[in-house]
């Protein structure tokens, strides 16, 4: 019983293991992943990505968004990055969130592609504040 | 005939040289394994990417609000050329055979009445085409001085496509590249990019017989996706021209090295000739020397 994890970025594939069940931060809420789910193609936000095994939560990954796509037998994420939370550092992630907010006031509002970008860069420098406190 | 110190002189500068094309080629075998090396990691991407497009290309298939990544603006008018070179020369015809091809497309394309705009990669492939293709240029990118190429380069590059197609300045664009086929032979290929060339015939998705759900909708989806998928053609596209551009300067370094090689041959033995002649030329005197007293 379990469904065949892979976590892609465009350099190389990061990860790629069965697990027991995952938790990925889809656009509209975080969704759980088992074995035999419905076939799915999903955006992510920016957010962790939990790996269970039985009921233990053994890895946690924070990804800056991207798209996952699910199957009965595997769930295949891309990513950009994804970095083990453990590696992750609080004063880096405040920085990055520092900058993105800079960048979100910088960015021209008037153009919904920049300010949409913005506002995502934004939105995943928080989750990476929150993953981490 | 030069003379003896002539030759010497000019063996020991050939035999330099010679160190030096050597040199040359072990840096660029190690450089083309690195560099196969990230091609082969960047595979697995490229291709659950092109599963998914797929997947959400078959389910917006004939909606009239198909967005102009996917199918263009409808329009064949003004063509965007990226040609991607080296940034270094001694590879060969590497460089001159993306040079030529731009060339010769540029002017097949402007034969037809079409507008061209054309985007280098690369020190040289701007150098080349700068000198008659010059009105053409619109920006020239450079990877200079970069040990590997980086993913957000070929966002970079893709962003620029992406919003000068949003611009209405460009309706379809071209990658113009050598494809890394073996270490002694790169292809160059052009590869249309906007609008995204239809997947070949009988070549179906394996969706293991089920239609996926889309969260939050096909649309939203492929908007974020297509600038995605353009990075990733772009970025596999200077993959293998990194990965060909090595090869290239290995196979002609290692021609070099060769030719140092016959041409040291050649000037020692003209270096022993002249030598013995000297000798005998000599001894010639002492004995004539000898038999008039």
């Amino acid at each position: 019983m379990a469904t065949n994890l892979e976590i892609v970025s465009p350099e190389r594939l990061l990860l790629s293991r069965p697990v027991d069940m995952v938790v990925i931060p889809a656009s509209e809420g975080d969704m759980g992943v088992l074995e035999g789910h419905t076939p799915m193609i999903v955006m992510l936000r920016g957010g962790t990505i939990d790996l269970y095994d039985g009921d233990k939560v053994t890895d946690r990954l924070f990804v800056d968004g991207g798209f996952a796509e699910v199957t009965p037998e595997r769930c295949t994420v891309l990513a950009n990055h994804a970095i083990p939370l453990v590696e992750i550092n609080k004063a880096d992630a405040e920085r990055r969130l520092a900058e993105a907010e800079a960048a979100y006031e910088a960015a021209d509002k008037r153009d919904t592609a920049v300010e949409d970008a913005a506002l995502d860069r934004l939105q995943s420098a928080r989750a990476m504040v929150e993953a981490v406190s | 005939m030069p003379s003896l110190k002539a030759l010497r002189t000019r063996i020991n500068s050939v035999k330099s040289t010679q160190k030096i094309t050597s040199a040359m080629k072990m840096v660029a075998a190690s450089k083309l394994r690195r560099a196969q090396q990230q091609a082969e990691a960047a595979r697995p991407y490229a291709e659950r990417m092109d599963r998914m497009l797929r997947a959400l290309a078959a389910s917006v298939a004939g909606s009239p609000t198909a967005p102009p990544l996917l199918v263009g603006t409808g329009q064949d008018k003004t063509h965007l050329l990226i040609a991607v070179t080296a940034d270094r020369g001694l590879a060969g015809a590497f460089n001159a055979s993306i040079g030529r091809a731009t060339r010769n497309l540029a002017r097949r394309l402007e034969a037809e009445g079409k507008t061209v705009k054309i985007i280098t990669v690369g020190r040289k492939g701007r150098d080349y085409l700068r000198r008659e293709l010059s009105s053409r240029l619109v920006d020239d990118i450079s990877l200079a001085g970069k040990r590997r190429v980086e993913f957000s380069e070929a966002q970079e590059i893709g962003n620029r496509v992406t919003s000068m197609l949003a611009a209405g300045e460009i309706d379809v664009a071209t990658l113009i590249y050598n494809r890394f086929q073996s270490v002694i032979a790169q292809v160059v290929t052009e590869q249309q990019i906007i609008p995204a060339p239809p997947p070949p015939e009988g070549d179906t998705v394996d969706t293991g017989g089920a239609m996926y759900d889309f969260e939050p909708d096909e649309e939203t989806i492929l908007s974020r996706l297509l600038p995605q998928a353009l990075a990733v053609q772009v970025f596999r596209a200077l993959l293998e021209s990194a990965a060909g551009e090595h090869g290239a300067r290995m196979t002609a370094m290692d021609n070099a090295t060769r030719n140092a090689g016959d041409m040291i041959k050649r000037l020692t033995l003209n270096y022993n000739r002249a030598r013995q002649a000297n000798i005998t030329k000599e001894l010639i005197e002492i004995i004539s020397g000898a038999e008039a007293v």
